[in-house]
């Protein structure tokens, strides 16, 4: 008689890790150890090691399916091998067409979120209003309240899709804002220097 | 080189410069989608293509292109632009300093999520709403069938009739006031309007009111009031007569 598979024994982790596997199927976003401890009804630690069997066994070059931490919890998406086929069939709608203000603004809120469009518009140097509008359609951003100081300005955050869309596991993983460029110091220097070759 | 006639071709306006002046100065397009750093490089790629140094159309640009950034400025902060011109000339170039530095950070940023996005070409997973969450049942206390039946009963019973009275003003014609008014005047020359409604309610004083109006605008009477608030006199004149002769002939004819 063939050995059974890993997965389906009397091992009660083993048991957990296929009700783990299961809510994962089902959920069309993902889910935090919290949401699969209330769900399997078991304690977060040993969610914690159900998800780490199933990590072995879902990921790159061993199954069509990778299980990934995304987005502050836990989901399944297509391995990169299976990429082009599921180009020929499925669209990502999502991120298609986003221009580099969509960028920009993006990035705005992603770092000083939640904030409002005169933010954004303070930090880009044009109106906002299109671009804002844009990615909420999009799902990226989202509403998060008004702004009592900004005559009730609407504040936007980035969403959960976000962090899904860009492979983030949450915001943490952004690059610290020390460490991109535009020291306020350096710039300084710089706009002086134009100012000391202006003939007086 | 014509600075007017430089062609633009930005997110927010195609067509001359002069025209991109026109509108914002009539308001129509809104300067803050305009992004004037493209209409710098339009003009510095002119500039390259003709090969000399044109002075006269670098000084009118360079006009022509501060007055846009003001405006825009102005246009973008309305409340700060009050705030920065109460800054030292040190803590505006502050200011500025760190906003150009955020500005930087985020395009960087900018750079850094496309970049991810592009490695993120491959992941395909699957998108949708969210689930619905089961539907919470709600437990009901035990009912009692009687006072069921109570509830019931009160809402059978026929509810009190709303009495509508407010509703139908009734206005006496005006004709029948001319008709009184005529009489008297067939009587005496001149009466007093206050005595001659005294004892009618609102509704028939205000119509008798305006049959008044009616007869000072055929010239039947004339009217005296001493002053505001004062009685009104009415007096027949001699028109009264004659008119009341040849409606009287009107009548007599149609008849």
């Amino acid at each position: 008689m063939d050995r059974p598979l890993r997965l389906i024994s009397a091992n009660p982790v083993d048991r957990l890790a296929r009700v783990v596997e299961a809510l994962l199927v089902v959920a069309s976003q993902p889910l935090s150890v919290e949401d699969l401890a209330v769900a399997a009804n078991d304690d977060t630690e040993r969610i914690e090691t159900a998800l780490r069997l199933l990590g072995e066994r879902y990921s790159e070059g061993r199954s069509g399916i990778v299980l990934e931490q995304v987005a502050g919890g836990w989901a399944f998406r297509a391995s990169r091998e299976a990429a082009e086929a599921c180009a020929t069939l499925f669209e990502r709608p999502v991120e298609r067409g986003l221009s580099g203000a969509a960028m920009e603004t993006l990035a705005i809120v992603a770092y000083f979120g939640p904030c409002t469009r005169p933010d954004v518009a303070r930090i880009r140097g044009v109106a906002a209003d299109s671009v804002v509008a844009g990615l909420v359609e999009r799902g990226l951003i989202a509403e998060s309240g008004r702004d009592a100081e900004a005559a009730g300005a609407i504040r936007y955050k980035t969403t959960p899709l976000f962090e899904r869309v860009f492979g983030l596991e949450s915001l943490a993983a952004l690059p610290r804002l020390d460490d991109l460029g535009g020291e306020a110091d350096e710039i300084r220097e710089r706009l002086e220097a134009v100012a000391e070759k202006r003939p007086a | 080189m014509i600075v007017r006639e430089l062609e633009l071709d930005l997110d927010a306006f195609e067509g001359p410069f002069d025209l991109l002046l026109t509108l914002v100065l009539r308001e129509e397009l809104e300067l803050a989608e305009v992004d004037i750093a493209e209409i710098v490089l339009a003009f510095c790629s002119r500039l390259e293509e003709r090969g000399r140094l044109d002075l006269d159309a670098c000084g009118e640009f360079l006009v022509l292109v501060a007055a846009l950034l003001e405006l825009k400025a102005r246009g973008l902060f309305p409340e700060e632009a009050l705030e920065l011109s109460e800054l030292e000339p040190e803590e505006a170039a502050e200011e500025l300093a760190r906003r150009l530095a955020d500005y930087r950070r985020m395009k960087e940023a900018a750079a850094w999520l496309s970049e991810r996005l592009e490695g993120a070409s491959e992941r395909f997973f699957r998108l949708g709403p969210a689930p619905l969450a089961p539907r919470v049942e709600r437990q009901l206390a035990p009912q009692d069938p009687e006072r069921l039946g109570a509830a019931l009963r009160l809402l059978a019973t026929e509810p009190p009739s709303l009495s509508l009275g407010h509703m139908a003003l009734r206005f006496p014609p005006v004709s029948q006031f001319l008709e009184r008014f005529r009489a008297v005047l067939g009587r005496r020359s001149r009466f007093d309007f206050e005595s001659e409604v005294a004892g009618l309610s609102r509704v028939e004083a205000a119509v008798a009111f305006l049959a008044m109006l009616e007869l000072r605008k055929a010239g039947e009477v004339s009217l005296e009031q001493a002053s505001s608030f004062a009685p009104i006199r009415v007096l027949g004149t001699r028109a009264a007569t004659a008119k009341e002769g040849v409606e009287s002939q009107w009548i007599a004819r149609s008849a």
